[in-house]
């Protein structure tokens, strides 16, 4: 009689390969696509072509990634913020209002709007918590009252719809030299938001792949109540990620406050959809617990492309939006379609 | 060395109120009960846990199993009676706390993360640090030796947890419990979804966290996995302890059959002769339809409270 000896090792399971570890990355679809919309307009606008182009088509991509990385991370622990959008406006305003209402050196209200953006962050997490609604529904709460918030104060202070310029102020040039300013990096000239976009990519993405807090971000999305029951503090992470929401939306509203001196009361409705259709092309599930910042990144940047490639190209920018919806859909197959087969190797 | 002794190496430090020096059982519930609204799961509990021993708790589905320990695991407040940690009366407010006081669990119907890698779940609020970043290769590592330990083998640690099989992932959570459990481990039918040998590993194991110095609680509804372990048996029945025994009290005829509750397993030996189990059908056209077995009224009585 023979006896054989058991093999420790599960011969069933192939060791994955290289490419099969890469494909099942969730940012793929977003870089195949980010690679497909740069060689559509690489082709079609002549414009999209020179490098001076560069510097315009990566801000207008960082005034979406600065909010799409957050809304990322939010969304990978679990949850939607339908008021990041309006969000960024109230920061503008209400260092605008506060400063140019009492004549305060300008500082005065960037920091008095970070407390507020920091506040409303908290503010939703804890709803969320407090009533255990869907973040859906009571983002949508804070939606509207931020959206009635913007407009009504706005015409109380500044007496139309837009805030009063701060150029007197004290402290407006060193503001504006931090959140408004450019620098030329050989042909290309960078404005400032695009380091902070950079910046909180790295910043996003090490904490989400390398500390222990990537790990109760993708579990509270996963799974909260089994996050909780193995003692991963969920109700606090997920108040933090509000709060990072709430942070991009104060340095956004700093930097279009000081660049076009005054902000707009009715601006940043409908952003919202766009940081989160820049998540979920960069590979987000809307389920939560899956995802990636540098995903959410490059979905800026199709977004950027886009926007500046239609109007280089000589397209009516009508079109801009019609664009998206497909992209939306498309990158979403592609992200599904690449999962399963990094899956089934 | 295994998994429980390095565990209870990094024993759960002494809190406010305890003596170093404590040698009487680890935990006591007394009287405790919980109601779900107008639900009573459990009422006047009575159960003590000893370091070093094993405490099975049976009972059938809904007798208030899971209720119990979810109360020792911090993740439900208990509405009355009084539960002691090393003979202090405690509450805790949530698991982390529970967990900090060397309490483990693994539950029955909270699992991992599904979309999260197996090393991450594994080390999910556990996670060893190297300054502000993880310790991958250390995670990674210790993960695989404790799941080499219990005799599994998953050669790609990033895989997302939801791509093992119902048994690996149980053996994922045991092997979390056990390697993170410094004082009480609590195990929820952990063999309910596993095959014979895996079910043997598991429970090789909680013999190994019980000669560590642990207190072990095993919870199943299977009488033979918990007389081959058991030091201390509780069953229970619709919420109230029906049984409390220690091992020398008791065979495990008698387990298995107040487990049953008594004469019944006799009853329904009888019912089902009618049953023929040596028959075998040849096949034929089906009629479409099985109708439903015609039960007796006492039996449908018998299934009310469950
Ligand atoms: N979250 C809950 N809400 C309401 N009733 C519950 C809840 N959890 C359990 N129960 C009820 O409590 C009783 C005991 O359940 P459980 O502790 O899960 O039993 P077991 O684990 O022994 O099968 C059952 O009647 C069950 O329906
Ligand atoms: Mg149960």
């Amino acid at each position: 009689m023979t006896t054989v000896t058991a093999t420790p090792t599960d011969d069933r399971v192939a060791t994955r390969s290289a490419t099969a570890t890469i494909m099942g990355r969730p940012e793929v679809g977003a870089l195949i696509g980010a690679v497909a919309v740069a060689v559509l307009f690489l082709l079609v606008a002549p414009a999209f072509r020179s490098v001076g182009n560069i510097g315009t088509i990566l801000y207008g991509s960082s005034t979406i990634g600065i909010m799409a990385v957050a809304v990322a991370l939010l969304m990978i622990g679990g949850e939607f913020d339908l008021s990041a959008g309006v969000a960024v406006t109230t920061s503008g305003l209400a260092a605008a209002h506060l400063a140019w209402f009492f004549s305060l050196n300008v500082w005065v209200g960037i920091v008095f709007a970070l407390v507020l953006s920091l506040g409303v962050g908290a503010f939703n997490g804890w709803l969320l918590h407090v009533t255990g609604l869907p973040s859906f529904l009571v983002t949508l709460g804070t939606f509207f009252v931020l959206q009635g918030v913007n407009l009504a104060l706005t015409r109380v202070v500044a007496g139309g719809v837009s805030s009063n310029s701060l150029n007197d102020l004290d402290g407006f040039d060193s503001a504006k030299a931090v959140f408004a300013s450019s620098f030329q990096l050989g042909s290309v000239e960078i404005k400032v938001p695009i380091i902070f976009w950079a910046a909180l990519t790295v910043i996003g993405a090490i904490v989400l792949l390398r500390t222990h807090y990537g790990s109760w971000i993708f579990s509270a999305g996963g799974d909260s109540a089994a996050a909780r029951a193995v003692g991963v503090p969920v109700t606090g992470t997920k108040i933090a990620l509000f709060m990072g929401v709430g942070f991009c939306a104060w340095i956004l509203g700093m930097h279009n406050l000081f660049n076009y001196n005054n902000v707009q009361s009715g601006a940043g409705v409908g952003n919202e959809f766009i940081y989160i259709i820049s998540a979920v092309i960069g590979g987000c599930l809307l389920t939560g617990g899956y995802g990636s910042v540098v995903g959410a990144t490059v979905g800026s940047l199709i977004f950027g492309m886009t926007q500046l490639g239609i109007f280089y190209a000589g397209w009516d920018p009508d079109w801009f939006k019609t664009f998206l919806g497909v992209m939306l859909i498309a990158a979403t197959l592609v992200n599904l379609y690449v999962k399963r087969k990094a899956d089934a190797r | 060395m295994n998994a429980a002794r390095t565990s209870a190496a990094r024993a759960a430090t002494t809190h406010a109120g305890e003596s170093s020096t404590y040698d009487g059982p680890v935990l006591e519930l007394e009287n405790i009960g919980k109601s779900y609204g107008n639900v009573h799961a459990l009422r006047g509990v009575n159960i003590t846990v000893r370091q070093g021993e094993v405490t099975c708790v049976l009972g059938d589905n809904g007798a208030g199993k899971s209720t119990l320990i979810k109360i020792v695991a911090g993740l439900h407040e208990y509405s009355e009676g009084t539960m002691k940690l090393r003979g202090i009366v405690r509450q805790f407010g949530s698991p982390r706390v529970a967990q900090a006081f060397g309490i483990a669990t693994v539950y029955q119907d909270l699992a991992l993360a599904p979309l999260m890698s197996v090393w991450r779940n594994f080390f999910l609020a556990n996670e060893i640090r190297k300054g502000p970043f993880l310790d991958i290769p250390t995670m990674k590592r210790i993960c695989a030796e404790e799941l080499t330990k219990m005799g599994i083998v998953i050669p790609d640690l990033d895989r997302a947890v939801g791509s093992l099989s119902g048994g690996q992932r149980q053996v994922v959570a045991i092997a979390r419990a056990i390697y993170f459990g410094a004082r009480v481990i609590i195990l929820d039918e952990p063999t309910a979804a596993l095959g014979v040998k895996q079910s043997g590993v598991v429970l090789k194991y909680i013999a190994k966290a019980r000669d560590a110095g642990l207190g072990v609680i095993f919870i199943t509804h299977n009488p033979h996995h918990a007389y081959l372990v058991g030091n201390h048996f509780v069953v229970l029945k619709l919420g109230h302890v029906a049984l409390d025994a220690h091992r020398d009290e008791l065979t495990l005829e008698q387990l298995t059959a107040e487990m049953a509750g008594g004469q019944e397993l006799a009853e329904l030996s009888h019912e089902l002769r009618s049953v023929h189990p040596e028959k075998v059908v040849l096949p034929h056209d089906a009629p479409g339809g099985i109708e439903a077995p015609e039960l007796d009224p006492n039996e449908l009585a018998g299934m009310e409270d469950v």
